[in-house]
């Protein structure tokens, strides 16, 4: 395939076939529409590493592989054809579990983003997906017309208009790649439990990092606001009272995070209620309990109890606001159902933190 | 294994036994389990798992199915009322 020069950016990338100069590319593949780039299945100490970055959320939207096709092992023109995403970790752990077979894959551009939250943008979509078999030749390259995908794309995937626009027939593989090497060997079919979307403790927590990356920094925000009021509302020396308020709100600000963006998604099947915001209050509770443990036998004034039970209040509610914000993450939420949720939750949050900032400020005005 | 289920009666799945072909592809891409197949025609078993991602009525080829479909993610919808851009995963 040639580079075709367009009028805006100088080439055309849908025409052109992925770079070589990719880490994974260890070779190339003669097809009928030119050298193909061969990709190894062993995963490097760059991709795990890239893998772990974002997870934290660093580079996250830049990872991503050019899209394009690619082959792995020697494929020839009866080998299937798997499509994915063009975000890297769904491309690697693709490929690692594709090891030792000779296939194609065909890598749609996603703008970097996995193949389920794609589907329901509709960037892993019927519409590329057809323009990305065609701009591939991919009907000069195999034989036959099947196109294997990831079950979890078919949110933005139509398979019988695919099949109208393009001729090939779209099979939905497993959720999980590494149910792959069965579903190939045992003609294309997948068992019931391949089909269905898991919310395992495993799968929970490597969903921890980036709930902290987004609840942290925004937490920590508001506590420079309660050194000061705490140093200007409280008595004796500005710096005293300062740091004796500040650090207690520091404390519980942790609370709130650990119970919201940590336990939470531990513990959730095991946390009483349905709604993810009551899951986060008990959470809460259960963070609050401990601060409770810590500080309440230092406080022997009735300001500095009241005080602490102005931080159950908020970390009550921060927490289960964040609970409530988990749902984006999980596997089992629906629109409707959040909307429902939130109608209710967030003006009780919302009303909760108020009324713990009231009692809080109480507090200092009263020691 | 565990079986999450979030809130109950809330979801917008609608299947229209009438106009299902029987072809099946509801359940093949359905991640939770919400149909299954009974005389020649799909059937919802399981709604309260539905967590309206619309793969089945995006796959139905004879329109027999409709639901409200988006992301459940709270983020999203604040973001979508503060009068930005629906952003989330």
């Amino acid at each position: 395939m040639q580079s075709v020069p367009s009028c805006c950016c100088g080439v055309d990338d849908r025409t052109v076939p992925p770079t070589l100069r990719q880490t994974f590319v260890v070779g190339t593949v003669g097809t009928p529409m030119g050298e193909v780039p061969l990709v190894s299945a062993s995963l490097m100490t760059a991709d795990r590493w890239g893998g772990i970055k974002a997870r934290w959320k660093v580079g996250r939207m830049n990872y991503r592989v050019q899209p394009g096709l690619y082959a792995m092992g020697s494929p020839n023109e009866d080998s299937p054809v798997m499509v994915t995403a063009n975000y890297k970790m769904s491309f690697d752990f693709l490929r690692r579990e594709l090891a030792g077979r000779n296939t194609w894959i065909m890598v749609l551009d996603t703008g970097g983003i996995n193949v389920w939250c794609a589907a329901g943008k509709g960037t892993f979509g019927t519409v590329e997906l057809v323009n990305r078999i065609e701009t591939c030749g991919l009907s000069k390259v195999v034989k036959h017309r099947t196109v294997i995908l990831p079950q979890l794309g078919a949110a933005g995937v139509a398979a019988h208009q695919v099949l109208r626009g393009s001729g090939f027939r779209v099979v939905y593989g497993p959720v999980r790649a590494k149910d792959l090497p069965a579903f190939l060997d045992n003609g294309l079919k997948a068992t019931a439990k391949m089909r269905e979307k898991t919310f395992t403790v495993r799968e929970r927590i490597v969903l921890i990092p980036v709930e902290l990356v987004a609840a942290l920094p925004k937490s920590l925000i508001v506590l420079p606001g309660f050194f000061l009021v705490g140093g200007m509302l409280g008595p004796g020396p500005f710096r005293t009272t300062a740091a004796a308020h500040g650090i207690l709100a520091a404390w519980a600000v942790l609370c709130t995070v650990l119970a919201g963006a940590v336990l939470t998604p531990i513990l959730l099947p095991w946390l009483p209620g349905r709604a993810f915001s009551i899951k986060g209050l008990w959470a809460g509770l259960l963070t609050a309990a401990l601060l409770v443990g810590f500080t309440w036998p230092d406080a022997a004034a009735p300001s500095q109890r009241l005080e602490i039970l102005a931080w159950v209040l908020m970390i009550s509610a921060g927490a289960a606001f964040l609970g409530m914000n988990f749902t984006g993450s999980s596997t089992i939420t629906s629109l409707s159902g959040v909307k429902k949720e939130m109608r209710w939750a967030v003006p009780v949050e919302i009303a909760a933190v108020v009324s713990g900032l009231g009692l809080w400020a109480g507090s200092l005005l009263l020691a | 294994m565990e079986k999450l289920i979030y809130l109950k009666d809330v979801v917008t799945l609608d299947l229209d036994r009438g106009n299902c072909v029987g072809c099946g592809m509801c359940l093949i891409v359905c991640p939770h389990a919400v149909f299954a197949m009974g005389d020649g025609h799909a059937r919802v078993v399981n709604r309260d798992a539905c967590m309206e991602c619309g793969a089945c009525a995006m796959n139905c080829p004879s329109k027999a199915i409709e639901v409200k479909s988006g992301v459940g993610c709270a983020q999203a919808i604040i973001n979508g009322m503060l009068g930005g851009k629906c952003e989330c995963c």
